[in-house]
């Protein structure tokens, strides 16, 4: 074969455009901006392709939510200065993730909560004084996992992304379409469950949405002390999941970026990890002092950029909120709060002998002795009470 | 017809798959090579790598991945590769797994069976030979079952697969491979029951898992010296059968515990209280505990120091205040108080 001169300068190196094969990794890269469609006054931002905006009265019934949603925040801490519930994590100022992710997803969906997304389940339909028995006192979760497709508030953290990573693919492999969603702190993404669950979501290719709600403190200890990385929404990409990160107290881009995510994971295209830029607006729980470790300068600033008032004044723009409508759903969650509150005010029943109900399906003989051990103590203190 | 405990576990593992769609079984190296031990040799052929399959090497993953898949109705019996191997899971099985049933009054279980080939005896390395048995027992809501034979490798394993509540497996790593008579597929003695494995009239040698061999074997040796030993076989240690044991014991009069672990806070000290809570006016001399040193476990060069023989299990016997003499080497202590 011979060469031309004309071939030998097509191929040297000083003229060929450098074939560099495309970088894998690319696609799932999140933006190096968070996601956002409105601004921190409420005003639209451009329209995107990426992430389009969700339709008008997903957005009415969205805000109506966070409404619902801070009120029984409000009332949940209010509860426990009078000692109706031992301790509450609020998640005042997260309501846009709170509200915005269990929107994207379908009733039949699992939801995988941590001790902050109250507020998540009672948006998700789930009856707050079930949301608050633990908080309450008691020993068991409140509501039917089963039923409300929802496991129960995960305390040891990050454990439930692993769990949420075998639902989903329990769930594929049974020919349902479920998506699970795991919740998740910023703090939480340095314990090794996340990693876990994360990576075998992505190797099973198993349909879950991680959200991170990053808030910033993991109680006291700030992100910078969490991670080196760019953002939380880059430790995809290490497992080869595409990531995305929000603006957090954007309710419209927390909407439309879960409804893509899940999309994407129903579609079996396996998960889909997103980082939420939001801000704890109250202590870590009623029992901390957020003052040791963050300013009022610091705080004053999140306020500004709330996020009910943010939609709140987009969906006034529009045309789609007023204020008869306003009205009437700040009545609702009055209605919704003080009905919380007689009924949390009701003494709960406890009873000693469910102890033993459900350590195994059936108690062990050993657990039959203790039982009766209870139920003589109990008698025996019933007649000390009665002869006084 | 002859078989080994590791081909009993490996049946008793395609019967249940073969049994049951919602069973899935996977772990590290289970798939293609079939275990380390090879107690999952052929499954992966036979029922195929939706049903056999590994995962990523990560044991809490593996256990919290079993939650999951329990909480959509699978069965998930999962292998730990060693028994030290399992620690990182350890959160996943005392927060979740043992607490899922009762944090959720019944709603959820988690029917998982978590497989922990463990103690020694076998000349491993460092972190391959851990008796972890009692981590397991301390943490309610989980039942911990190990096989000493053959048979009831294989029935106590479809019993925990089966079973409505998590179970942790233990399997005896020396014991895998020695051979005996057993016809399978068998039903033993259901979870609770303990078995009396050899009738004897003089003292009663309770064990279970590696030690229930070295216990038959001192009981044995023991007819020489003109004791007639009973032995029995715990089998489950969670549910604990007092009954059968305590029985023995009054029987006998008197009781030598043997355990594999290092004997500090083990399952062994657990037996020795309740033996004499019950049996205290049937006893002629205080219950005696045969286990492990409280070391790490040691070097395949000097594991044969550590574990429980024959001997120190004779000894032990020996010290069961034959003559109604206090035991001299308590008896010291005793007169200086």
């Amino acid at each position: 074969m011979t060469t031309t001169p004309q071939a030998v300068r097509r191929a040297s190196p000083r003229t060929r455009r450098a074939a560099t094969p495309p970088d894998p990794a690319r696609p799932l890269l999140p933006n190096t901006e968070p996601v956002r469609l409105l601004d921190p006054t409420g005003t639209p931002l451009p329209a995107r392709t990426d992430y389009p905006e969700p339709p008008v009265e997903v957005l009415r019934e969205l805000y109506r939510r966070m409404v619902l949603g801070r009120r029984f925040d409000t009332q949940a801490t209010a509860l426990t200065k009078q000692g109706r519930l031992a301790v509450y994590p609020s998640s005042r100022g997260q309501e846009a993730c709170q509200v915005g992710a269990v929107l994207a997803v379908r009733d039949t969906d699992w939801v995988f909560p941590t001790y902050r997304e109250s507020m998540a389940l009672v948006a998700r339909g789930i009856d707050p004084v079930e949301v608050l028995t633990l908080l309450r006192g008691d020993w068991h979760c409140g509501y039917d996992p089963t039923e409300v497709h929802t496991a129960p508030q995960c305390t040891p953290l990050a454990t439930q992304c692993v769990h949420a990573a075998g639902l989903a693919h329990g769930e594929a492999y049974q020919g349902r379409d479920t998506v699970a969603l795991a919740f998740i702190g910023d703090g939480a993404t340095s314990e090794g469950d996340f990693h876990e669950g994360v990576n075998f979501a992505a190797v099973f290719k198993a349909p879950v949405v991680f959200f991170v709600q990053n808030n910033r403190y993991a109680i006291s200890v700030p992100l910078s002390r969490q991670t080196a990385a760019p953002s939380l929404a880059y430790k995809g990409v290490g497992y080869g999941v595409p990531s995305e990160q929000v603006d957090g107290n954007d309710p419209v881009a927390v909407l439309a970026v879960l409804t893509r995510a899940v999309a994407h994971a129903r579609a079996g295209n396996g998960p889909f990890l997103v980082e939420a830029h939001t801000y704890r607006m109250e202590p870590h729980t009623n029992a901390d002092d957020a003052t040791r470790y963050r300013d009022g300068a610091e705080v004053d600033a999140w306020r500004d950029r709330d996020p009910v008032a943010r939609l709140e004044t987009y969906l006034r723009a529009r045309g789609v909120l007023d204020d008869a409508a306003v009205a009437e759903v700040a009545e609702q969650a009055e209605a919704y709060a003080a009905d919380l509150r007689t009924r949390m005010n009701e003494q709960p029943t406890v009873d000693p002998m469910s102890l033993f109900d459900h350590v195994y399906a059936e108690p062990t003989p050993q657990l039959i002795e203790q039982r009766e051990q209870v139920r003589a103590e109990l008698a025996a203190a019933r007649d000390e009470e009665g002869d006084a | 017809m002859a078989s080994t405990m590791a081909k009993a576990l490996n049946t008793a593992l395609a019967d249940a798959l073969a049994a049951d769609d919602r069973v899935v079984v996977f772990g590290e190296d289970v798939g293609a090579l079939g275990g380390v031990f090879r107690i999952t040799d052929g499954l992966q052929a036979r029922f195929g790598d939706t049903r056999c399959f590994d995962t990523p090497l990560a044991e809490a993953g593996i256990v919290g991945f079993a939650v999951g898949l329990a909480m959509s109705g699978l069965r998930p019996v999962v292998e730990m590769q060693f028994d030290a191997f399992a620690y990182p899971a350890f959160e996943q099985i005392a927060s979740h797994v043992a607490k899922l049933r009762n944090r959720t009054r019944g709603k959820l279980s988690v029917p998982i069976v978590i497989r922990v080939p463990y103690a020694g005896g076998i000349g491993g390395v460092e972190h391959h030979c851990d008796s972890s048995e009692a981590y397991y027992a301390h943490t309610p809501g989980l039942k911990v079952v190990t096989p000493a034979t053959v048979e009831d490798a294989y029935s106590l394993l479809r019993e925990a697969i089966d079973d409505p509540d998590p179970v942790v497996f233990m399997e005896p790593k020396k014991l895998y491979f020695g051979s005996a008579e057993a016809a399978l597929p068998t039903r033993t003695e259901p979870f609770g029951r303990a078995v009396v494995r050899r009738p004897g009239r003089d003292a009663t040698l309770v064990a279970y898992g590696p030690a229930v061999p070295v216990a038959l074997e001192a009981a044995e040796a023991a007819r020489e010296e003109g004791w007639d030993l009973e032995v029995v076989d715990v089998r489950t240690i969670v549910p604990f059968d007092d009954e059968t044991i305590a029985a023995s014991v009054r029987r006998t009069g008197r009781c030598v515990v043997i355990q594999e672990a290092q004997g500090f806070a083990g399952v062994g000290a657990e037996i020795a209280a309740r033996v004499q809570e019950r049996c205290f006016h049937a006893l002629h001399a205080p219950v005696l505990r045969v286990a492990g040193l409280d070391i790490p476990y040691p070097a395949p060069m000097l594991e044969h120091t550590h574990l429980p023989g024959v001997d120190r299990v004779l000894d032990a016997v020996a010290r069961l205040q034959w003559d109604d003499q206090p035991d001299p080497r308590w008896a010291a202590q005793g007169s200086a108080a």
